[in-house]
């Protein structure tokens, strides 16, 4: 086996464990073990390809590349760039703390609940590696089954609805994605994204880009989100606004940028006018929101606004800092609502108007949710607020008052976040929370602390990140030439 | 004296083995004791369609050259062979489901039917002319009359059984008018000599020959149940013991798509730009009335015969690009849509059978926690219909959308994709009656009590056909290999 390989590997281990779940009669416990085990395998994987990566070359890097479709000049093909890397380890982080919470909390029926986490963990690494457009889609859409099945089985009481939402919004994003894959493959004789030449159709831009706005989600695309964010499990919702949301930021920047730089250059200003209205329409909802869940969920709508305002900038220093907000965002994200999942456990509910002087008794869980607060609302120091300037200095450079707009948003957030800490751990004591409801136990520590020690060592070396994302450090120019 | 032609048994060798089978199971109601007629004609049944599919193996491998034989009667290619292998491995997971869910009475009679009707769908496949292609049609037709009505005492069965009758006859009256007129305009009733006669005498937009290939296309249009002429196929479907409406929903599609495809590329090359505006017509026709159909429904066999009908309009995308790679689409798109057609009946057919009663969407709560795998079964195949990356379903979409934008029909392509959306909404529907509401409190009466019966033959169908939906998604390269020769045969 060649480390070429480990990529498939990356892709297919959690697939063929979910299939060894659902054959194989195992325990709850056992099952849980192995989903566990696995997950933690492909961290391993991902640290080994992590450890073997030339940041200084560019082009595709740990690739395989097999004919599938002869004839329509479809293949199998994998690989990773830099920024691809870090999504992926986005990816099998967080897949492994929100498998850990689920075994943490037992979920019933555990070997379906496994196996369809495992196979989201596979489906979603496979969207970050696929480099054949096809291929790109059946993960991007295979994302979505286990998504509908977990939400829909496991969620809250209005998950039916959550569930149809979620599905047909995110559908009808992708549908016209197909669409737009058939006509640019067939147009340019090969579905391949490596090879695959630059087009000039706005037709076929709009059409990625209403997938990648939907599964963002910007403005004014996010119908789905606050039902699927509130009604799923926690963990799922981690998984969710961490990580697949962030497929689509991941699509615009593969694929939307990529391959269309005309019409990128086109649609820039009103695409960036949806990124800040997202940013600043979120954040706003957030402030508003009556749950923790809420809060969480509108602030991840907008972070995509500002990842994309960061992207469609077009400057290194913005498509840097939004790699690096990926990557942050995602993991505050899973951590905020892990810990949401924990509030929600000791007191039954997420509502602000119930809740309050969780601190008093509870250091651990004060601790980690200030933290990560903290580091979220972008204090200096932390991995957000690199990120969050970076994106700034890159739409400065665009035009001043994108600069303005994204630096409002932050504003925004600092208020939102903080609201969302009082609520939660200070102010009066609220009507549910008992002197029972206990402190963080080990088991979630062990899922959160380690998450959150990756937030601190991001924030410490941002540019772990953003310096090592894209070959030369020179986005734009990657950009350009196709990351080739 | 009549001169006999020279006859290439092995060319027909299929039929021969099923036909064969099917008198034999025939003869097994007379002669067999009732205590194990079941099983006597099972099994030949079984080894029958075994035997079909080794002969059309060999068949494919064997008839690279693609030649007509026995009086140009019939086409011995790979196109007719490779439809002959999906039709016979249809028959035998039919077989396999009907085991253990047709009534005691007629069990020898039913079986010796199946194979009847498929004998002569494989027959229909490889007809080459007009007089073979209706002969075949009606022999097929015939069985399938009566093995829809042969559960004579449910009301349903026998409605089932009529209708179909009433207005397939109707089908099968237009495709012969149809043919009697391309006769008349063109002097011969050979697939390619038709072909020839309009290129040789200027017959090019002929009133009568337009007219008849207008009532071919309809004509064809009932077998596959295509919008406009699918008024029959919900009641019938729902009407038909669950086996054979499984039968139906598949081998007839593929049988009648296929014979379209030969028929029109063969004898209407010259008319191509009709026909293939008239499928055009007749898919988005399909794809609207099926899917907006399937939304309302509740019960859940005419939700999937609306589905059929929904699924014969996307076929027919391919089918109406009229090229090779149309062909190929098709012929792909068949491998994994009947597997789930198949499979998804078979899996009502159970339901069916453990609650004695019509299956709802209401009654259908809380199946896939009590039969896991056929509730993963089900859920592959709704998701794979939906077009969702969980089996062959969706590469058959990619593949003809792909044909339908080659042709220059890009409108096909976002007409197919919204139809798709549509239809994700009822396919989950079944998905979230299986798993996500209660089965407790519903009222549902359990009619059996204890634990579902073991029912081994029909998981095993379900488990040949959950392959078959999945494995296509990766096997895709070797199926596409295979339909590209099968489609080789046909002049493009």
């Amino acid at each position: 086996m060649t480390i070429s390989s480990l990529t498939s590997v990356l892709v297919w281990l959690p697939i063929a464990a979910a299939l060894v779940v659902w054959i194989l009669p195992l325990s709850r416990y056992a099952t849980g073990s192995l989903a566990v085990l696995v997950s933690l395998v492909e961290v391993g994987i991902w640290i080994e390809q992590a450890a073997r990566f030339d940041f200084g070359r560019s082009g595709l890097q740990f690739s395989q590349d097999t004919p599938w479709i002869k004839d329509l000049h479809v293949s199998y093909h994998v690989g990773e760039y830099g920024f691809s890397l870090w999504l992926v380890g986005l990816t099998v982080v967080a897949m492994a703390a929100c498998i850990g919470y689920g075994f943490w909390v037992g979920r019933d029926r555990a070997r379906a609940y496994f196996g369809l986490m495992l196979f989201l963990t596979g489906a979603t690494v496979g969207v970050f590696v696929a480099q054949d457009l096809l291929l790109f889609y059946a993960f991007f859409e295979a994302m979505l089954i286990p998504l509908y099945v977990l939400i829909g089985v496991w969620g809250g009481p209005g998950r039916i609805g959550a569930t149809i939402k979620l599905l047909l919004y995110t559908m009808a994003g992708s549908l016209v994605m197909l669409a737009a894959i058939v006509v640019y493959g067939l147009k340019s004789g090969t579905f391949d994204l490596v090879d695959g030449p630059t087009s000039y159709s706005r037709w076929l831009f709009l059409g990625f880009m209403l997938a990648f706005a939907i599964k963002a989600p910007l403005f004014p695309f996010h119908g789905w989100l606050p039902d699927a964010y509130r009604e799923g499990p926690p963990e799922v919702t981690a998984v969710l606004s961490g990580v697949i949301a962030k497929a689509g930021t991941y699509g615009m920047l593969r694929i939307a940028l990529t391959k269309f730089p005309d019409p990128a250059s086109f649609y820039r200003t009103s695409i960036m006018a949806l990124a800040a209205a997202a940013l600043v329409y979120g954040s706003v909802l957030a402030f508003r929101a009556p749950d923790f869940r809420g809060v969480v969920a509108y602030s991840s709508m907008a972070y995509s606004g500002l990842i994309t305002l960061g992207l469609f900038s077009g400057t290194n220093l913005g498509v840097d800092g939004a790699v690096l907000q990926m990557v942050a965002h995602g993991l505050i994200s899973v951590s905020l609502f892990l810990i949401a999942g924990a509030v929600e456990r000791r007191t039954t509910t997420g509502g602000f108007a119930l809740l309050g002087g969780m601190a008093r008794g509870r250091p651990a869980l004060a601790t980690l949710l200030m933290a990560t607060g903290i580091i979220s609302l972008a204090v200096p120091g932390s991995a957000a607020f690199a990120g969050e300037f970076l994106i700034l200095a890159g739409s400065y450079q665009r035009a001043w008052w994108w600069a303005v707009i994204g630096a409002g948003g932050i504003v925004l957030a600092a208020m939102y976040m903080l609201r969302l800490i009082s609520a939660v751990l200070h102010e009066a004591r609220g009507s549910t929370v008992s002197d029972a409801a206990m402190d963080l136990r080990p088991g979630e520590l062990a899922l959160v602390v380690p998450l959150v020690g990756v937030l601190l060592a991001l924030s410490a070396w941002p540019a772990g990140v953003s310096h090592h994302s894209f070959a030369g450090d020179a986005p734009a120019s990657a950009i350009k030439a196709q990351f080739k | 004296m009549i001169r006999t032609p020279h006859v290439d048994w092995f060319s027909i060798s299929t039929i021969l083995v099923l036909l064969g089978a099917s008198g034999i199971a025939l003869l097994g109601a007379v002669l067999v004791p009732r205590a194990h007629r079941r099983t006597f004609a099972a099994a030949v049944a079984a080894l029958g369609s075994v035997g079909g599919i080794v002969t059309s193996v060999w068949l494919y491998v064997d008839s690279a050259s693609g030649d007509r034989v026995i009086a140009d009667g019939f086409y011995r290619d790979r196109w007719t062979a490779l439809a002959q292998v999906i039709l016979c491995t249809v028959a035998l997971c039919t077989v396999l489901v009907s085991v253990e869910h047709v009534p005691d009475e007629h069990v020898a009679e039913y079986f010796a039917l199946l194979l009847a009707s498929a004998a002569g769908m494989t027959f229909f496949v490889g007809a080459a002319n007009l007089m073979t292609l209706f002969l075949s049609l009606e022999w097929f037709s015939i069985a399938l009359y009566v093995m829809c009505a042969i559960d004579y005492g449910r009301e349903g069965s026998l409605e089932a059984g009529l209708k179909y009758l009433i207005v397939g006859s109707f089908g099968s009256a237009s495709l012969l008018f149809g043919s009697a007129l391309v006769y008349g305009a063109t002097n011969h009733i050979g697939f390619a000599e038709i072909a020839q006669s309009v290129a040789r005498s200027g017959l090019h937009g002929d009133v009568l020959l337009v007219l008849g290939l207008a009532m071919i296309v309809a004509g064809l249009g009932f077998k596959m149940s295509a919008a406009p002429f699918h008024m029959w196929t919900p009641d019938v479907y729902e009407g038909a013991p669950t086996p054979v409406t499984a039968f139906m929903s598949s081998a007839t599609k593929v049988a009648a798509l296929v014979l379209a495809l030969r028929v029109l590329r063969t004898s209407f090359p010259q008319e191509a730009h009709l026909w293939t505006w008239a499928f055009a017509g007749v898919a988005v026709a399909s794809l609207v009335i099926g899917n907006f159909a399937a939304l309302v429904q509740r019960n859940v066999k005419r939700m999937l015969a609306y589905s059929s009908i929904s699924h014969a309009g996307f076929m027919l995308i391919g089918l109406s690009a009229g090229s090779a790679l149309g062909g190929r689409a098709l012929m792909y798109y068949l491998i994994p849509y009947s597997a789930m057609a198949f499979g998804s009946f078979a899996i009502v057919a159970a339901r069916e059978r453990e609650l004695g009663a019509a299956v709802t969407l209401d009654n259908l709560a809380g199946f896939g926690w009590e039969r896991p795998f056929l509730g993963v079964a089900m859920w592959f195949f709704m998701f794979g219909f939906a077009g969702l990356p969980l089996g062959g379903g969706f590469l058959g979409k990619f593949y003809v959308l792909a044909a339908a934008y080659r042709h220059g029909w890009t409108w096909l392509v976002i007409v197919g994709v919204l139809a798709t959306l549509v239809s994700l909404y009822y396919y989950l529907g079944v998905v979230r009656a299986l798993y996500m509401r209660p089965g407790e409190g519903l009222g549902v009466a359990v009619a059996t009590g204890g634990a579902p019966a073991r029912e081994p033959l029909l998981h095993a169908a379900v488990g040949l056909a959950l392959t078959v939906s999945v494995g296509s998604l990766f096997a895709v390269g070797p199926l596409i290999t295979l339909a590209t020769h099968a489609a080789g045969s046909l002049p493009f």
